[in-house]
């Protein structure tokens, strides 16, 4: 079968072994790639009651089929393991040009097992493989590590690493690749710490096959085509022009812009943080990712003060929870903390949240002047800085900022003001406004997530058509439909910001052409149902319950107080009860024999 | 009646981020868009006081009302 290489590296760090194995292909053809098939390995592989950050986890990087192809957006793989802030499944995607490359040297993935006993980097040049020395490395920053490991090796080789915060296990840690693309959510960086593994360099000149070539060019051609035509992805279209940004405008003007740590929903300072202000007085260039016709990256500068400089510019949920979330309206701030995270490697989502949790900790008292050494008060852009780097060295109260929201506001005694679910901190839309991102956030296999099942794009965007943000009725089966379709792009693994122009058929036909399989869209949506059922067979085999499938009590009991959501709360019980049955499961959440059988699943220990 | 009418993204390309507007009474969207040489097609999303309206809607005096072409994020 092409798409695939059909080839995998597993890399034992603690006996310091490099084994290449043929792909698992059975269950490449019912799990695809990148997510899905990296979870199905996990699965199969650990115990999902053990510590993540011990030797027993295992850090598995994964491509898809689509991956390094001619196809849209094709330039993303996903790093899967069970994630340390949340104790559930992790996967997390990113893009830049590390995953094709991967690709290019013959290879589909690495599952990497145990602990080096030393820090240790891996470098892969075609058949060549081998691991080195990253003592010289550890304590340097994505940027150093990722300069230094060029000159060493292939000056054209991609680099996925971590920074200090990565290897001080700060529990939302990311894995960075090509210097500024993350696998942002859940920790992952801190489990390749915990394994004394500081990078994967990779340079690669094969190339990859496709089973049907005049299919495949016809089938990426009419996406591309679509995502040219498209308003949001086409070229002067709106992710183009102003990045993920532009969304901090419309949020706000609905009052659904969660605003100092979710006490209200409306920031009077939204324009200054918004795609708009940024493309005005930041933009330098658009950036793109491989193989992606949209270029919503940003190459912005800070063009004066004291964070001078030329750097990446914040995704949407980084420039809200700097922004809106710690009520801070001052860009060049916002700009720099991002810059920060990415030079420390940290996920800016968690690290805003959680600045804004220990901010509204020191508004009510819980926290003291004597505890930070200093005040932290919302609207302070400084201290957001200041707190970044704290925490990315774990200095100080970073250390303790480094748990995330939930475990440092539980120290204080209150645990109600960490905005998270399953201890990850839910990103930039309020679910008292948009019902539908509610029931998204409490059913999200890692934890607060929006990019699990989106369903902030009809409920708020109009895309692929618009909903009611205000009603529950009809949300549950429409949340059902985006995570198993979004699974499925995951899993291809191809940019979810695609999904935008292109949906299911598209997406088959590409995959269709690439692998070969003969499946139909409906089949091709239940392989996203089956990752998705996967997924939470994982979750609750690490003890995960209906009690943990929740909201924090401020969006279940405290409502909104302006906009069209105003007296409003999320109301969860209803679209919960009804979104167990759409997928069905018991009223405990927990998938039928039925429904396991329909999807070709077995549970290793649910009995 | 004088309505805010706030532009957002491309819409304020050649145009403005805020204007009042004196309209005649019982206005609706689509005249609004009209008024502002801005296509049906050409819009993404119209919020009255921060509430998805559509085109036929009428606005009253003091409303405010966001346009927004097609956007997307995330």
């Amino acid at each position: 079968m092409k798409g695939w290489i059909g080839k995998l590296i597993r890399v034992n760090l603690t006996e310091k072994t490099i084994k290449v194995e043929d792909l698992n292909m059975e269950d490449a053809k019912l799990y695809l790639g990148g997510r899905g098939l990296g979870s199905k390995y996990l699965y199969d592989e650990i115990d999902p009651t053990i510590d993540p950050l011990s030797p027993e986890n295992k850090l598995i990087f994964m491509t898809g089929p689509l991956t390094g192809t001619y196809a849209t957006c094709a330039g993303r793989f996903n790093v899967v393991a069970k994630a340390p802030l949340t104790g559930t499944i992790g996967a997390s995607n990113s893009g830049g040009y590390f995953g094709p490359e991967l690709k290019f040297a013959g290879y589909d993935g690495i599952i990497f097992e145990g602990k080096a006993d030393k820090p240790v980097y891996l470098h892969i040049y075609d058949d060549i493989i081998e691991l080195k020395s990253a003592e010289h490395l550890w304590g340097k920053d994505v940027f150093e590590t990722t300069d230094t490991l060029l000159l060493e090796n292939e000056e054209d080789a991609r680099v996925a690493c971590i920074g200090p915060a990565g290897e001080k296990q700060v529990l939302f840690a990311t894995v960075m690749n090509d210097k500024d693309r993350a696998a942002g959510r859940s920790g992952l960086g801190a489990v390749m710490g915990s394994k004394n593994l500081k990078a994967v360099v990779v340079r690669g000149t094969k190339g990859i096959g496709v089973s049907d070539k005049f299919d495949f060019m016809s089938a990426t051609k009419d996406a591309k085509e679509k995502i040219y035509a498209n308003a949001v992805t086409g070229k002067g279209g709106g992710l183009a022009s102003y990045g993920t940004e532009v969304l901090v405008n419309i949020l706000n003007e609905m009052h659904g812009l969660p605003t100092r740590n979710w006490q209200t929903s409306y920031f009077e300072g939204g324009e200054l943080i918004s795609g708009e202000y940024l493309a005005e007085n930041y933009l330098i260039r658009n950036k793109a990712c491989f193989a992606c016709p949209i270029g919503c990256g940003r190459v912005i500068k800070i063009p004066d003060g004291k964070y001078k400089g030329i750097v990446a510019g914040p995704e949407y949920e980084a420039g809200w929870s700097y922004g809106a979330c710690c009520g801070v309206d001052d860009l060049n701030a916002i700009n720099k903390a991002n810059h920060v995270c990415n030079l420390l490697g940290l996920d800016p989502i968690t690290m805003g949240a959680t600045i804004a949790c220990a901010m509204e900790l020191f508004e009510i008292g819980a926290i003291s002047k004597e505890d930070l050494g200093d005040e932290l008060r919302f609207g302070d852009g400084d201290s957001i800085i200041k707190w970044t780097e704290k925490t990315g060295n774990r200095e100080g109260f970073g250390d303790l900022l480094a748990l995330g929201s939930y475990r440092l506001a539980e120290k204080y005694g209150h645990p109600e003001l960490s905005m998270s679910v399953k201890k990850q901190e839910m990103p930039a839309y309020d679910g008292r406004a948009i019902q539908g991102m509610a029931l998204e956030y409490a059913t999200s296999n890692r934890g607060g997530c929006h990019v699990r099942g989106y369903l902030t794009s009809p409920e708020v965007l109009g895309i692929p058509m618009k909903t009611d943000p205000l009603t529950t009725e009809g949300k549950a089966g429409l949340l059902k439909l985006f995570q198993d379709l979004t699974a499925l792009v995951d899993s291809s693994d191809i940019c979810l910001f695609s999904t935008f122009a292109i949906g299911l058929p598209e997406i088959s036909s590409m995959l269709r052409a690439s692998t070969g399989l003969e499946l139909t869209d409906e089949e091709f949506l239940l392989v996203g149902e089956r990752i998705w059922n996967l997924e939470k067979l994982f979750n609750l085999e690490a003890g995960f319950t209906k009690e943990d499938d929740t909201l924090p009590p401020r969006l279940l009991n405290e409502p909104l107080t302006t906009g069209p959501a105003k007296g409003k709360v999320a109301e969860l019980e209803v679209m919960l009860e009804e979104y167990y049955e759409v997928r069905g499961w018991d009223k405990e959440g927990i998938p039928t024999d039925e429904k396991l059988n329909e999807l070709s699943l077995s549970a290793k220990a649910l009995a | 009646m004088k309505v805010e009418v706030r532009l957002f993204a491309t819409f304020r390309n050649g145009r403005w981020k805020s204007n009042i507007i004196d309209f005649k009474d019982g206005i609706n969207i689509k005249e609004v868009l009209t008024h502002l040489n801005i296509r049906d097609d050409e819009l993404g999303i119209a919020l009255i006081n921060g509430k998805h309206s559509s085109l036929d809607e009428t606005l009253k005096d003091g409303d405010v009302l966001s346009l927004f072409p097609p956007i997307g994020g995330g």
